[in-house]
């Protein structure tokens, strides 16, 4: 941009986003993909053998604490990482500033909202007792 | 009209014929997408057991329906392959294995090492189901 144009400083900066939290985020993805490295180990293992379960076995597994618990920072960790990872995206492919805000907006709602239901149903099935 | 414009120019991608490495750098964008969405499922099977046996009922018959087997095989192979690229991206970061010649190792060993690893869970998990 050349030095001696009439916009003023702001005007320039106006809709590029925030400054001074784009190293935040990426160390954030980074942190969580850390983070879901031992997760996703448990969390295939896990997953590969729900099919076999039925309510009583699935709810029994849930039930340890050790399973709520790593199921819950699976739950938590990998929305935070995936709402990181899917805004990076939008920025890339939607270029209208309006529309653009909005989705991001939209799958950080969308993932807080799973995150939290994610929780509460484990926790849920953790307190329920015997079933 | 003979193209003489001397600048570099960007690859066209009906044309070009994308190297290992930038095959792999879309997939890591596209499994994270779909990882993404794949998680929907997750969150629907813990309410659905939240809910009570009925619900839950209707969850396992569609895991264990073969489609069920597909997707979750599809989803445990994507999110391998994120994983292992994902680890890749992490040591370029402290910019370990950044050069040409190791990049053209790394890659083949991604996806190796997703396939395996895929196999291995499914194995362990049939074995023990
Ligand atoms: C279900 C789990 C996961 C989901 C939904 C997910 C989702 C995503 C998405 C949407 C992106 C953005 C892709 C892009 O910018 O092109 C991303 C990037 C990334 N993911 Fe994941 N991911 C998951 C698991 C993991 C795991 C287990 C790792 C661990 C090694 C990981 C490491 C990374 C890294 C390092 C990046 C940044 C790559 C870049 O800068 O282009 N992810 N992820």
């Amino acid at each position: 941009m050349s030095s001696n144009s009439l916009r003023t400083p702001l005007g320039k900066v106006k809709g590029l986003g925030s400054a001074k939290s784009g190293t935040h985020h990426f160390l954030v993805q980074r942190l969580t993909a850390l983070a879901l490295i031992p997760l996703t180990l448990w969390f295939c293992f896990s997953l590969a053998s729900m099919p076999a379960m039925d309510y009583a076995s699935f709810t029994a597994w849930l039930q340890s604490p050790v399973s709520a618990s790593l199921m819950i920072l699976t739950v938590l960790v990998t929305f935070y990482h995936a709402s990181l990872g899917v805004q990076v995206v939008i920025e890339d492919y939607v270029s209208g500033h309006g529309l653009r805000l909005a989705s991001i907006i939209a799958v950080q709602f969308v993932c807080a909202l799973l995150a939290v239901v994610g929780t509460v149903s484990v926790i849920k099935i953790l307190i329920g007792g015997a079933a | 009209m003979a193209w003489n414009d001397k600048r570099p120019m960007s690859p066209h991608l009906q044309i070009y014929k994308l190297p290992l490495t930038a095959l792999l750098s879309i997939t890591h964008r596209i499994t994270g997408v779909g990882l993404s969405a794949g998680t929907l499922f997750l969150v629907w099977a813990l309410v659905a057991a939240a809910s009570g046996p009925e619900s839950f009922a209707t969850v396992q018959a569609v895991m264990s329906s073969w489609i069920g087997y597909l997707i979750l095989i599809c989803f445990t192979l994507a999110l391998y392959f994120h994983f292992c690229n994902g680890i890749r991206h992490m040591l370029w970061d402290i910019g370990k294995g950044l050069d040409l010649e190791s990049t053209k190792k790394t890659g083949p060993a991604v996806l190796i090492v997703a396939l395996v690893l895929t196999v291995l869970t499914w194995l362990v998990a049939f074995a023990a189901g």
